[in-house]
């Protein structure tokens, strides 16, 4: 019973950074898919007063994507009835180009502005629209966010060092006077700490399953992806093969640095 | 005749400038039966960790199956330890294995197959009266029947040597009698050398003894 409790204190411990780390992973991909949600949605708009290429844009920005041209003719059309077709005309052949810019990130406020002066340098253009006011305020939002969520994964993960600092303590003397008694009938090293290392193991081991099955319930029963979707970022927040074998790794890693602590500290009596 | 245990100038201590054995000179011959007493604190469990190697000679030289003793290294020990069976006072059994699995700890240090090991514990747990206990474990025995296993268990892999501290100190009679025939039994059919630390000799020993007694730090030998 004893010793039950132990495995269950180490593998809630493993379970804990487990999924803080998983958690991080999940909302890292989440901000990605909602900064490449708001890429798309980004737009810089050039008021030029001759025609741009596609490729000449390119040339003065590494940033830029792509960009289109905003076509005038519905503007025009709608004019048509309270305007002259001679003025009409005239219109057209002074009406400055207009062309909607798409940015292959989700820039900074900074990028915006040095992306404006750059625009700006070449003479045939006449205004460059960031709406940096609006994306100040959704960028910081999320930079905001991103801060929170790493500070809580940093508290997460100094907690848990701590829990299992002292599990390590309390694996240290139980199983040291069995790793004594084993030592007393010559068994080498890695002969008295194989049941350490099997212990160890099989709780990192479990730990993962405990972690894969939670994250299988979220994901199967949308708990937290439906609202995302609800807002346009569609994100896997767990992925059965990486994120799992990730977590096995760090379990049994952990663990097994653990074991190594154990043998190593572990000191040889009469 | 072959000794076992060779000591020169044995000095033994766990502080530099303490004595608790003094320069002893002696040895013990191969397939004897050795038993040495001595008031309580006299030394006489520091000499016996001597022989298995947990305390090292502070001076002089000792040799225990041809290994020598001092400054010996991790792995020539644990070799020496696979070929001696000890039996301590405070029985050290493994409180997690069972009866069965504690008397089979020398057999899986030795790396012998389960089928082999499986057939000599049912053997030695038949010397010792305990066949019926196999699958309980240690706390749930009496202090008698705690030492039977370790007496089984030190018997397990077939040991040159046996050592043996206080094994009957604090034992019922029907224990203590089953220990000490097993200790002659394994003497005087397997060969076994034996070297017992008690306060008290029994009576009525059929085999022939050598008695040593420490005092102050000395080693004398008495018969
Ligand atoms: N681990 C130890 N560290 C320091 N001193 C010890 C240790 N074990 C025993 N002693 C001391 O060594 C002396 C001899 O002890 P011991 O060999 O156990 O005596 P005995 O077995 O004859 O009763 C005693 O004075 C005891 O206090
Ligand atoms: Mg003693």
């Amino acid at each position: 019973m004893k010793s039950l409790k132990n495995h269950i204190s180490l593998i809630i411990a493993l379970f804990t950074v487990l999924a803080s780390v998983q958690i991080y992973v999940a909302v890292d991909r989440t901000i990605a898919a909602y900064e490449s949600h708001l890429k798309n949605d980004y737009s810089v708009i050039v008021v030029a007063n001759k025609a741009f290429t596609p490729q000449e844009f390119k040339t003065m920005s590494s940033m830029i994507e792509r960009s289109e041209p905003i076509s005038t003719a519905q503007v025009l059309e709608r004019l048509k009835g309270e305007m002259s077709e001679k003025n009409l005309a005239l219109l057209k052949l002074t009406l400055p180009k207009f062309y909607r810019i798409y940015l292959n990130r989700f820039p900074t406020p900074h990028e915006i502005n040095g992306l404006q002066k750059k625009l700006q340098k070449n003479s045939s253009i006449e205004r460059v629209e960031g709406f940096s006011q609006t994306h100040d305020t959704v960028y910081k939002l999320m930079l905001l966010f991103k801060d929170v969520v790493q500070v809580f994964s940093i508290a997460i993960a100094a907690v848990t060092s701590l829990l299992i600092l002292k599990e390590m303590r309390l694996w240290q003397f139980q199983h040291a006077e069995r790793m004594n008694i084993m030592a007393l009938f010559g068994a080498p090293v890695w002969l008295r700490s194989a049941v350490l290392f099997r212990l160890a193991i099989v709780d990192a081991m479990i730990a993962t399953l405990i972690l894969c099955f939670s994250f299988f319930i979220i994901d199967y029963y949308a708990i937290l992806t439906l609202p995302l979707k609800e807002i346009g970022i569609s994100v896997q927040l767990f992925n059965f093969i990486n994120d799992a074998l990730r977590s096995l790794a760090i379990s049994l890693g952990i663990s097994i640095v653990l074991t190594f602590t154990i043998v190593m500290f572990h000191r040889e009596e009469e | 005749m072959d000794k076992v245990i060779v000591a020169e100038n044995l000095s033994l201590s766990y502080k530099e400038f303490e004595t608790i054995i003094s320069k002893a000179t002696f040895s013990i011959d191969a397939g004897s039966f050795v038993f040495i007493t001595g008031a309580s604190g006299s030394g006489k469990s520091t000499l016996l960790k001597s022989f298995y190697g947990a305390i090292e000679p502070r001076q002089g030289q000792l040799s225990v199956g041809g290994v020598k003793m001092n400054h010996i290294g991790t792995s020539k020990l644990n070799f020496l330890r696979r070929h001696i069976g000890i039996v301590f006072q405070d029985y050290k059994l493994i409180k997690e294995w069972t009866i069965e699995k504690n008397v089979m700890l020398p057999l899986i240090i030795s790396g012998y197959t389960s089928d082999v090991s499986g057939a000599q514990v049912q053997k030695l747990l038949a010397h010792v009266k305990l066949t019926h206990q196999a699958g309980k474990y240690p706390p749930e025995l009496s202090g008698g029947e705690q030492q039977r296993v370790a007496m089984a268990r030190a018997l397990a892999h077939n040991p040159i040597l046996i050592l043996a501290d206080e094994p009957t100190g604090n034992l019922d009679e029907y224990s203590s009698s089953v220990i000490w025939s097993l200790l002659e039994g394994a003497n005087t059919q397997l060969k076994t050398t034996v070297v017992v630390v008690t306060h008290h000799i029994p009576e009525g020993l059929k085999v022939p003894y050598k008695h040593y007694h420490i005092e102050f730090g000395n080693i004398n030998e008495i018969s």
